[in-house]
Parts: C-alpha cells; structure tokens; sequence
C-alpha cells in the first residue's frame, strides 16, 4: 500500500477504505452504466478486450475516451486523434484547479496530488467535493485515493464483464445497453453546465456533431467542438453585454 | 499517409496511440491543473472559452452516437432514437435534473420502440 500522507498512521488506511465504500453509491451505479454503454460501444466499433481496458485505465475520463473511439472510427489520423481527445479533456484542467487546493493538507507530499490527478473524472469530483466539508484534510488524499481506485476497479470489472458477454445478449438488449452512453453525457453535460452558454454549446454541439458528419467525416467532431465553442461563447458575451 | 489506428501493422501501435491520444491528451490537462492550483483562479475569461469548446465537443459527439450510432443501435430507426432521447432529456428536466430518471425514460422508450418493431 502506498504512503499518502507523511505521517502515515492508521487512520490513513482507515480513510481510504472509507473513500472505497462510498463508490457503492447511486452516483456510482450511473457511472458503471455509462461504462457497461462504453463496453458496447468499443466492441462495436472493432477496439480488443486488451485495448478497451488499457483506454479506461489509462484515459479515466469518458468523454475523451467516447471521442477516442470516434476518431479511430473515423479513420482520424494520430494528430487530429490527439487534437481532438485533447481539447474534450481541457475541461479536466479547471477541475482539477478546483479539487485540488481542498485535498492539499500541509503534509502532503509534492507529488500526490499529479498521481490522484490521473482519477479526477466527474464522477469522483462531484461525490469527493460534497464529502470534503466533512472529512479532516489531513485525511482527504487518503479517503480520495480509496474513492477513486474503487471506482476505477470496479469499472474495468463492468467493461471486461460487458465486452465479453455482449455477443451472448439479444440484439435489442445490446442496443439499449450501448444507447446508456449517449444519455448519461445528455444528462450529467447538462447538469454540469455552469453558465447559460453552455446549454447553448450543448445544444449547437448536438445538432452540429451529425449536420457535419455528413460534410466532413474525418473532422466531424473537431469542427462541430470549435464551430460550437465559437457561438456559444458569441451567446456568452452577448448575453453579458445586456445585464 | 495518415498514421490512422490501423496504419501501422505491429502489436505495439495500437497501444502506442491509445497511450498518446488517449492517456496523454487527457492526463496534460490534469497535471497542468494541479500545477496551476497554486497559481490561478478557475475563473477566467480563456477558461470560459474553453470550457465552452469543450462542452461543444462532448455534445457533438453525443450528437453521432445517437445520429450514427454503430452495432446493435445502428439496427433501430434513427426517429426512434432522436424520440427516445427527448423523451429521456425532457423526464431528466421534469424530474428537476434527476439523470437516473432521464436515463430510464429514455431506455423505456427505446425499449418499447424495439418491441412494438417486431
């Protein structure tokens, strides 16, 4: 087990165990339903077992991983792959800008925080930022790290199960299974938007993804991303200008 | 040539673009994020931007998952798609942002569409 924090006394092990049996949540289970639609839909798109496993536990963030398969779809080359799945993870930055300042205690060691930081997705941010207030800080890597690597294990778990048993499902089962994805981003997208304009880049996004697509099959995503980002924040500044 | 997923026949490639456009585009903005945890405020007018980009992206993609979705999906009728997702969307805003609510509403839908199909 590793060392988070510098005194590492029992408690530490006792915070992570706690951070482990909070994944068992409501917020959890939606996750794992969005994992077992990314199960389906990698083994769609031609992705091995091997290779479906190795992108959740080294991408750790859906969206990313959902553009990912995209543009190996696609046919994208590996820069406009890179371009693409970067700028989906841009908003990580700000999250991880947020989290991190309210799990550094005065102990924690320099490069806790870049390792933890490979687990920030949204759902370990929402659940550790509502538990946080209550949760000494010299304890909070602790109890982050128990949260997060239960969540990712139990996850990998969902995928391998899903990708292996998905040929032995019935046809409409599979499709109901792989249609979980595109709900739960329609859902938490929306209940994460922060300010006006991104309900509005949401809703250039959905309509622009499919209207370019037919247009541009390579860049689809990209485009129908900055085309998107552009009018909303147009919206964004506009609607400032009035109040 | 593009160096796509499939353009280069060894074992090691595909993990090699799984690791580069996977790991390393998403974990460059997380390191940079703890980095500037110290430094910067979260509420900037380029972080706005880029969050708005960004949210854009996603969508587009939520936007072809449903429009040209691939396997057992693509078998169903794009109208019965686009209405089942609605029809989720609308109970997730009815049931005051609920997403389990959104999420089952629009399966129920989907799943009924299937059925009624056969």
């Amino acid at each position: 087990m590793i060392r988070i924090s510098r005194s590492a006394q029992p408690s530490a092990l006792l915070w992570f165990g706690r951070g482990a049996s909070a994944a068992a949540s409501l917020p959890g289970l939606i996750l794992a339903s969005a994992f077992v639609g990314f199960a389906g839909l990698a083994r769609e798109a031609g992705f091995s077992l091997f290779e479906s496993l190795l992108m959740v536990l080294s991408v750790w963030a859906l969206p990313s991983m959902v553009v990912l398969v995209g543009a190996v779809q696609a046919g994208s080359g590996l820069v406009a792959a890179v371009v693409a799945v970067s700028l989906s993870a841009v908003r990580l930055m700000p999250m991880v800008m947020v989290l991190v300042p309210e799990m550094r205690g005065a102990k924690t060691r320099r490069w806790v925080p870049y390792l933890l930081s490979h687990f920030i997705a949204v759902t370990s941010w929402v659940m550790s930022l509502q538990r946080f207030p209550n949760i000494p800080r010299d304890a909070r890597t602790s109890f982050y790290a128990g949260l997060a690597v239960m969540l990712m294990a139990f996850n990998v778990t969902v995928v391998a199960v899903v990708y292996l048993a998905l040929p032995h499902v019935p046809a409409p089962v599979a499709a109901g299974l792989i249609f979980l994805t595109p709900m739960y981003f329609l859902t938490s997208l929306w209940g994460a938007a922060r300010e006006k304009a991104g309900l509005a880049a949401m809703a250039f996004g959905v309509v622009l993804g499919p209207v370019l697509h037919a247009v541009l099959p390579q860049g689809d995503i990209l485009a129908a991303g900055i085309a998107g980002g552009v009018f909303a924040y147009a919206f964004h500044r506009i609607g400032r200008a009035r109040s | 040539m593009t160096l796509t997923f499939d353009a280069v026949d060894a074992w090691w490639w595909p993990v090699f673009f799984i690791l580069m456009a996977g790991a390393a585009a998403t974990d460059v903005w997380r390191f940079l994020g703890v980095y500037f945890s110290a430094r910067f405020s979260v509420e900037s007018e380029a972080m706005v931007a880029l969050r708005l980009l960004a949210t854009a992206l996603v969508a587009a993609v939520i936007g072809n998952l449903i429009v040209f979705p691939s396997g057992a999906l693509a078998g169903t009728p794009l109208a019965l798609r686009v209405g089942a997702a609605a029809a989720g969307f609308a109970a997730y805003l009815a049931a005051s942002r609920r997403m389990a609510v959104g999420i089952f509403a629009a399966e129920a839908v989907l799943m009924a569409g299937i059925w009624m199909e056969a």
